[in-house]
């Protein structure tokens, strides 16, 4: 007997009895023989304990660092009702709510997340969720494309390579075409999107706070973009929006981005959340779940997912968009999170991790081999350039226990003196300041 | 008590339920006109009140540690607690960009979870990057074209898929950049041989199965569908959505499948979370393995590598490497099954929908007669003269504590009622659960009227949903207007 199967041979005889056949295998007697009598590599069954020993093993060839990195994913504080309350078995194990009756848990949640999605970005209406930022504006791109029937689409060098990078991957099997808007001075080159901006595009992709970590101020696209009636995609960090100029303020039709930064733990790029909310005039061309509000037979309030014609799952090959599955899960981890942290904790985690990381480059700047790289106002990262060599800088800290900045010529030769670094509000003046002393010793 | 109040409907300005260190560092002053004009209108609770509204709105769920959850095509099986435990373990929640040598372990489970897929599976490599099984089946429709795109075989724009696939089928093909044409099924839903050789032409990329198919039926002409498909230059996908009965038992690699998705929330014990986060996994043959989404990760002598193969490959599909947090816990699956035990999951899955198909013919309509694999479909009661639907048997079952089987999918019959009953269910649970359905059936002849205005018992009666699709209230702050 194995603890997964509870079947006795009494069962089992008893079962086959019914099903009129002698043994098990005669229940699989129209797969061709050739296919079957397998011998496989395959490891031996682990009990708990084994599983224990087997991870701790792996664990310890993993090495925990204190992070000086963000480019993406960043370590915020994550409070600790967080991780009971999304493993209470009702929300774990629970399939997609469509028997509302017994999904109102899922339902209600889902409906608190779009609705404190639409209060961070200004929005009218925002979806159950995508799989990360990268993938929700790449469906950003497919919505604008098909409500303005374009075939093309501009997105601006700020944009983090790796978002640009899976939108270029969702295009090119699309049939549809990238093009891009320099960057001057870290910032979208607003020179070159008027030059370039013209009714073949379906509009602008941007994102705030940029790949560099700057605060771009996007107050004149919407207008620009009016004269081609093209669409505004803003890829926005979700956890600054307490404090910055929110999309819909900058008069953006879609705001997407990664939750990640919401608190969710690092986990090694996943499973984060992306998320993707939109105005009503859009709203039947979004990709996703949408859970709206209804009223049963009795006069009840209840949930209920909606707008249900737009999905793979009733309109097949005519959906703009095949996402099933996507992270509800995550979805209430966040909708905790805002919860947790409320109106006065977002604020202040994210002021902390401002204060943080321009105190972080105040320090650095100070020393003589690292300067300043861009003249703009910048969020949680920071862009230093440096005469010496990035791996001898990563290296030394790493054996002190850091995980050093992003270097930038990864993605891009120009920037290849360029470090980008990133401080949260659980790094403390004394790590950062360990950190400075490390770098001016080199 | 009903409680359905909203966490904004609990808020009570000034209240906070987080805490933070006080600040160590001067106050930097962002320029105002970057600042937002209007404050967003987050919810101030205390740890408390928030902690006991979730819980609150969590009893409102059926989950499986509750109670039986046959729906069909889901997998809805046991979720081990230890997946959970090994996951949330913060030696594996390290920041992406990591130095390699930081990060072995974590690469370890990313390149071990694929080795063994592939043992599964008869293919030759896997890419964990796609994030669900839709994202699998579009990644795997990406290498289907680019294999094509590269021999500038551009007329191969077609992919076949049947009308008892899943939806997600045609519109990741849409997605990819692909027409999908339908092939006819027979009456048990396997692929007509005739009717495909009448698609088979060269502007046909390939073609969509899954086997056994969405109706539980294995499709024993599968070798030839092969033959033919590679014949004129197709080539074959596979959606491991109904993996689960012949894991372990026979695979789709050797069955003449070149690409196939997994979905680790299935087949592989990861919780389905209420709709995500899942996993997808995309596996290819050993020709098409340049193909697989950037970045890769690889073995190269006793060191696993990061490598980014966007030059080759299809590019990139997500930010960075997928939901690892996801496969930590299918590979702590994997381990605790282990080969002793794998081939049974199959074998019990299968024979769990053979008793409860056999049990429950008498009662509902069996279109498909015959050995089934780990699901099968009824259509509906038998006795139709009272007008219960599948939906009202569904409703019904709500109020014996079973969650509904899948309903009016597929669409090939018009009252699909389809069941799955996962390995982890024991012959005492399944032997309820064909109680509950053969009275539910004589309800439907009694008290027909009974079942029609079902569910009794549950938090809320049946819904408005049309009302909720005419009139959209989608956020918090509608409901205030």
């Amino acid at each position: 007997m194995f603890k997964f199967l509870p079947h006795t041979e009494a069962d089992i005889k008893e079962m086959l009895e019914v099903i009129g056949v002698d043994n098990i295998d005669d229940l699989f007697a129209e797969i061709p023989s050739k296919l079957m009598g397998l011998d496989l590599d395959l490891p031996k069954s682990h009990s708990e304990l084994e599983i224990y020993q087997r991870f701790n093993e792996l664990a310890a060839k993993n090495k925990e660092l204190i992070p000086f990195i963000g480019a993406g994913a960043y370590d915020h504080y994550t409070p600790s009702v967080i991780r009971h309350l999304i493993e209470r078995q009702e929300f774990l194990t629970a399939y997609t709510p469509y028997q509302p009756e017994i999904s109102q848990g899922t339902l209600q949640y889902i409906f608190e997340y779009q609705s404190l999605i639409c209060e961070l970005t200004g929005l009218d209406v925002s979806n159950a969720s995508m799989y990360d930022g990268s993938t929700a504006t790449a469906e950003a791109m497919f919505m604008a494309t098909a409500a303005r029937k374009r075939k093309s689409i501009l997105i601006s060098r700020t944009v983090n390579p790796n978002i640009i990078k899976v939108v270029e991957t969702y295009a090119l099997y699309r049939n549809l075409k990238v093009e891009y808007v320099n960057a001057v001075n870290g910032i979208t080159d607003v020179e070159d999107f008027k030059a370039k901006n013209s009714k073949d595009y379906a509009g602008i992709i941007v994102q705030n706070p940029n790949y560099y970590g700057i605060i771009e101020d996007y107050s004149a696209y919407r207008e620009i973009l009016d004269e081609t009636k093209g669409i505004f995609i803003m890829n926005h960090d979700p956890s600054t929006l307490g404090i910055l100029k929110s999309p819909a303020e900058y008069g953006v039709d879609i705001a997407v981005g990664d939750g990640q930064p919401l608190g969710i733990p690092l986990q090694f790029g996943g499973p984060y959340i992306g998320y993707l909310a939109t105005t009503t005039k859009l709203m039947r061309k979004m990709p996703g779940r949408i859970c709206g509000v209804t009223k049963d037979t009795e006069g009840k309030r209840a949930f209920v997912l909606t707008l249900q014609a737009r999905e793979q799952h009733i309109r097949r090959e005519k959906a703009n968009s095949n996402i099933c599955s996507n992270q509800s899960l995550i979805a209430l981890f966040v909708t905790i999170y805002l919860a947790i942290m409320g109106k006065k904790g977002l604020i202040e985690a994210q002021t902390n991790s401002y204060n943080a990381t321009h105190y972080l480059f105040d320090e650095v700047t100070k020393l003589p081999k690292f300067n300043k790289v861009f003249d703009h106002e910048f969020f949680k990262d920071v862009a230093i350039k440096t005469e010496l060599d990035h791996e001898v800088i990563n290296n030394k800290l790493y054996e002190e226990g850091i995980l050093g900045p992003l270097h930038l010529g990864k993605y891009d030769e120009k920037m290849n003196n360029v470090l980008l670094f990133s401080a949260t509000e659980k790094r403390t003046k004394a790590e950062i300041d360990k950190l400075v002393k490390i770098l001016e010793a080199l | 008590m009903y409680y359905d109040s909203l966490i904004f409907e609990i808020s009570n300005k000034g209240r906070v339920g987080y805490s933070l260190p006080k600040s160590e560092f001067k106050s930097y002053n962002i320029p105002k006109n970057l600042l937002r004009a209007t404050e967003a209108n987050l919810p101030e609770v205390s740890e408390l009140e928030a902690v006991r509204h979730y819980t609150n709105v969590s009893t409102k769920n059926f989950g499986v540690e509750k109670g039986f959850y046959p729906l069909g095509s889901c997998t809805m099986k046991y979720n081990p607690k230890i997946n959970q435990d090994i996951s949330n373990m913060s030696q594996f929640s390290l920041h992406p960009y990591a130095p390699m040598k930081s990060i072995q372990g974590i690469l370890e489970i990313y390149y071990e979870t694929q080795r063994i897929l592939s043992e599964l599976s008869g293919l030759h490599t896997f890419s964990l990057n796609p994030y669900a099984g839709a994202h699998g089946e579009l990644a795997g429709l990406m290498i289907m074209r680019k294999y094509h795109m590269d021999r500038n075989d551009t007329k191969r724009t077609k992919v076949i898929v049947p009308d008892s696939a899943h939806g997600t089928n045609p519109a990741s093909a849409t997605v990819a950049g692909l027409i999908s044409v339908e092939v006819k099924s027979n009456l048990d839903g396997t692929v007509n041989i005739e009717s495909l050789k009448e698609l088979l032409t060269d502007e046909i990329a390939g073609i969509m199965l899954t086997n056994p198919n969405t109706a539980g039926v294995f499709e024993k002409d599968i070798l030839e569908i092969a033959k033919l498909v590679h014949d004129i230059g197709g080539l074959l996908y596979y959606d491991g959505a109904n993996l689960n009965p012949i894991l372990g038992l026979a695979r789709p690699g050797d069955m003449g499948f070149d690409i196939m998705h997994i979905n680790l929330h299935k087949t592989f014990s990861t919780p389905h979370g209420g709709g995500g986060p899942g996993s997808g996994p995309v596996g290819v043959v050993e020709s098409l393995v340049k193909y697989l989404p950037s970045p890769v990760i690889k073995k190269q002598g006793e060191e696993y590598i990061i490598e980014d193969s966007n030059e080759t490959s299809i590019g990139q599909v997500s930010h960075f490497y997928g939901n690892i947090g996801v496969v930590t816990k299918a590979y702590t699956y994997l381990l605790t099954v282990g080969k002793e035990n794998m081939a049974n999951i199959g074998r019990y899955s299968v024979l769990n929908a053979n008793y409860i198909k056999e049990s429950l013919k008498d009662d509902y309509l069996l279109p498909i007669k015959g050995i089934c694999k780990h699901e099968f479909v009824f259509d509906g009661l038998i006795d139709k003269s009272h007008h219960v639907t599948t939906l009202d048997v569904a409703k019904r079952l709500l109020d014996y504590d079973v969650h509904p089987p899948t309903v009016y999918f597929p669409l090939t019959f018009k009252e699909s009622l389809m069941i799955e009953p996962p390995e982890t269910e024991s012959k005492a649970t399944i032997d309820d659960f064909i109680e509950v359905m053969r009275t539910v059936a004589e309800e439907a002849r009694v008290t027909p009227d009974l079942v029609k205005g079902a569910p009794y018992n549950t938090v809320v009666k049946r819904l408005d949903e049309a009302t909720a699709a005419r009139k959209p209230i989608v956020k918090y702050s509608d409901l205030l207007k």
